[in-house]
């Protein structure tokens, strides 16, 4: 094998494994993103039933209801829109009623969300980003301690 | 007045540290020795000037003195002593006191242990590692400072986050930071070389152990978070691929391809550039990481309304010195020479291969982790990308990583014999096979790609200790001879084969976690009782209990086994007083294969004295923690070989056949 040959047999390799990995990109980006709606958005844009999506807010006030097993449900609301959800699991330590939340599921048919995960976490501060940002979108929420936080959740990781 | 020593000191050291930049490469330009000397001295009284600032600010926290606007916000008189030191850099500012001391440190060893390194290059390694210095310096007394003091002082502290109090992540930042910093030794090399413009076995011979000793570091580092989140979380889990994780693990990877490219240029001169570049990415990978971390992008882009001073200096300080480094490489890179020609199979073969596909997977992650801001900052689109992402990606390029590892030690320099290396190995793949059909028999049916998955997993902890095996004759030849050659066999060697082992056994408990981990949740009343995993758990009811600051559920459980074995075990949820924060203390019992993992969800609201409770056996777990023991351990083996201990590096004769570089 001549130098050269050899050379393009690196570059052949290098270039195929690059090609393979943004095919894998590409393929993982359309297929396995979710996207991120509040309760307004959702009623508006008409999300799909049964498309993943994430599903961000505040827990209603006197919503949250835990049924015989540990099926729990509660609504979501962006001040302006609720959505009903429903949820099998342990709820996360920091999930409490008025406090900003993240779930991710789908859509059913009658217009509840299952969920099947539900975040909120980190910190007794702590607003999801996404949440924090919705509601400032719509003049309900002015946040004050995002550097606390922010620094907070650095050292934890 | 003790806050006020660690302030003065802190910008003492900032002015040594410009000195420590300026006199030593203005010395080696003009070859003056006497500037060069400077350069020691500087590093050394840099040290030793941040340590003092950082036992003030130790002091200041284990004394409580809530005068200091850090340990106001960030400690309380009723936190345990471990947190109270902890709690240091448990912070912002302190972290980045404790960065820019490991950084002064990893400086000052440059100084005391590397006398025989040639004077021109020690000081321009101390030169361009004081300018890091010299920028983190300038970030903590203009943007964080530490010592900042409050008037009135409150008259208790706001508490260090609760999560965060616990023994194992008391540690993951020091470690996580040794590694990150550390690569900055491999960086500082690089530029000196680029300066000098030579890039030879002698400098790879350096840069070596300072990079094998950051990545030990990141390595135990990573390790440590992970386990924390298994534990601690309450949700079973071990990698979340949160932007977080990726941050540390972008550097890792990529650490570990300049690891092995080092060795490349070590033993055969190849690789020079490439290796270069290496050393600027990782370090540029570490310095992205602490951006992502400490500017409260990840948590949200707007964080950088809230304060966009950090953010936007750290992000000057990344562009400045990777923009600097990437231009410096890209005017004197091609000075330097390239070294020893190779075949496409051999072991410079394999470790491109293993550089090729490390840098690509770095790149899946760097584009998982960054798309979702990049996206938002363009279009306002929220998305997440989470797990599923990094399997599709992610995963299947490892794999093929992970099944030629176990070759590429048989494969000799310059030109390797593919077939040779596969009947060495025969041993190692028949093992293999009958443990494909063996889980496959064993899990009765099911999914074929878990069978092959522990057959790969086997493939890792046996291929390397035939590597072992076959060098020290094993069963070939007397048993004494075996004996004298294990003897004989470079540390480095006996080092390899336990990293590359760890690896192996990381990935079993990966895959027998992912494959056949039993999750339960239930509600349990006082008496009821559940079985899982060949154990009967009861759930004995909770207690209220009270600890130094907080308050807690104290679920008890007895666990029988099927012998009739019983013992007790205990999860609670704990609530903070300060922040009336609560967390999950979850119940783990280990067994050889697997844990017995409970977390205690919320209390019922109509049966009394009822809880929610999640229950898992996760077989294997450990190993996952267990395997980056062996790597760290694998490191340390290597790190003491002969031929880092013992004299000056001797300047390999260098070949007179020049080649092209080798392009990567």
């Amino acid at each position: 094998m001549t130098r050269k040959q050899r050379r393009a047999t690196m570059i052949f390799a290098a270039l195929g494994t690059l090609g393979l990995a943004v095919g894998l990109v590409l393929f993982a980006l359309n297929d396995s993103i979710v996207f991120f709606h509040s309760p307004s958005d959702v009623l508006e844009k008409k999300v799909e039933t049964g498309k993943r999506i994430r599903l961000g807010g505040l827990v209603k006030e006197g919503s949250v209801k835990r049924g015989r097993g540990t099926t729990i449900t509660f609504a979501v609301t962006d001040m302006a829109k609720d959505i009903p959800v429903q949820y099998t699991g342990v709820l996360p330590d920091l999930f409490r009623e008025g406090q900003g939340v993240v779930t991710e599921g789908v859509m059913n048919a009658k217009g509840t969300f299952i969920a099947d995960s539900v975040l909120a976490k980190h910190d007794e501060n702590y607003m999801p980003p996404e949440v924090a940002a919705s509601l400032k979108k719509d003049g309900h929420w002015q946040g004050g301690r995002g550097e606390d936080e922010a620094t907070r959740k650095g050292a934890g990781s | 007045m003790i806050a006020e020593i660690g302030q003065f000191v802190l910008i003492l050291a900032l002015v040594i540290a410009v000195i420590q930049t300026a006199v030593p490469l203005v010395g080696a330009h003009r070859s003056d020795t006497a500037l060069m000397r400077v350069g020691s001295t500087a590093a050394i009284a840099q040290f030793i000037l941040l340590l003092i600032s950082f036992s003030a600010l130790t002091y200041l926290f284990v004394t409580s003195d809530f005068s200091v606007s850090t340990v106001a916000r960030n400690s309380h008189s009723a936190k345990p002593m471990l947190y109270k030191v902890s709690g240091v850099w448990g912070n912002h500012e302190g972290s980045m006191l404790l960065w820019a001391l490991i950084l002064a440190f990893f400086g000052a060893t440059v100084a005391i242990f590397s006398r025989n390194l040639p004077a021109g290059l020690r000081a321009r390694v101390l030169g361009v590692q004081a300018s890091i210095g010299v920028a983190f310096l300038l970030f903590i007394t203009l943007t964080s400072n530490p010592f900042t003091r409050l008037s009135p002082a409150p008259a208790d502290g706001q508490g260090l986050n609760p999560l965060l109090q616990d023994p194992g992540l008391a540690f993951h930042p020091p470690f996580l930071y040794a590694g990150y910093v550390g690569f900055s030794m491999a960086f500082s090399f690089a530029v000196a070389a680029l300066i000098e413009g030579r890039v030879d076995e002698a400098w790879a011979r350096w840069v070596r152990p300072w990079t094998l000793t950051a990545w030990m570091m990141l390595t135990i580092g990573i390790s440590l978070g992970s386990w924390w989140a298994y534990y601690e979380l309450g949700w079973g889990g071990w990698w979340f691929w949160d932007p977080v994780e990726n941050a540390s693990l972008m550097p890792w990877l990529s650490g570990t391809a300049l690891l092995h490219s080092a060795i490349v240029v070590e033993k055969r001169g190849a690789l020079r550039t490439w290796t270069v570049l290496l050393a600027i990415l990782t370090f540029g990978l570490s310095l992205v990481g602490t951006f992502l971390v400490r500017s409260g992008v990840l948590t949200s882009v707007h964080a950088f309304a809230v304060d966009p001073e950090r953010g936007v200096f750290i992000l000057l300080i990344l562009c400045f010195f990777i923009g600097g480094a990437l231009l410096l490489y890209a005017w004197r890179a091609p000075t330097l020479k390239a070294g020893g020609i190779f075949a496409p199979v051999s072991r410079e073969g394999g470790i491109i291969f293993n550089n090729l596909i490390l840098v690509t997977a770095c790149a899946t992650v760097f584009v998982g982790t960054l798309y979702p801001l990049a996206l938002e900052a363009v279009t306002g689109e929220k998305i997440s990308v989470g797990a599923p992402f990094f399997n599709a990606t992610f995963v299947p390029l490892f794999i093929p990583l992970l099944i030629a590892l176990p070759i590429g030690p048989f494969l000799a320099w310059k030109r390797g014999d593919l077939l040779g290396a596969m009947q060495r190995l025969i041993v190692p793949l028949g093992i293999v096979i009958v443990a494909i059909i063996a889980t496959y028999v064993l899990q009765n049916g099911g999914s074929i790609l878990v069978p092959l998955a522990i057959g790969l997993a086997f493939w890792l902890i046996i291929g390397p200790m035939a590597e072992t095996a076959f060098r020290i004759k094993f069963l070939r030849v007397p048993f004494s001879e075996t004996l004298r050659r294990a003897a004989n066999l470079p540390r480095s060697s006996w080092g390899m084969m336990v990293a590359h082992l760890g690896v192996g056994v990381t990935v079993l408990g990966i895959v027998a976690i992912s494959a056949w981990r039993v999750e339960q949740i239930i509600v349990m009343s006082p008496g009821s009782s559940t079985e899982i995993a060949g154990v009967t758990l009861t759930f004995n009811g909770a207690k209220q209990r009270r600890g130094p600051n907080y308050s807690e559920d104290a679920g008890s459980f007895t666990v029988t086994e099927k012998s009739g074995r019983a013992y007790p075990m205990e999860a609670t949820k704990r609530v903070y007083t300060r922040q009336s924060m609560p967390t999950t203390e979850t119940g783990i019992h280990y067994y050889f294969d697997g844990d017995l993992y409970i977390a205690l969800g919320d209390r019922h609201e109509e049966k009394a004295g009822a809880y929610t409770v999640r229950i898992y056996f996760n077989p294997l777990a450990p190993w996952i923690w267990f395997g980056t023991l062996f790597m760290f351990f694998g490191g340390a083996i290597s790190l003491t070989d002969r031929r880092y201990r013992i004299g000056a590096p001797k300047k390999a004769k260098v070949k007179s056949k020049t080649m092209g570089v080798q392009a990567a």
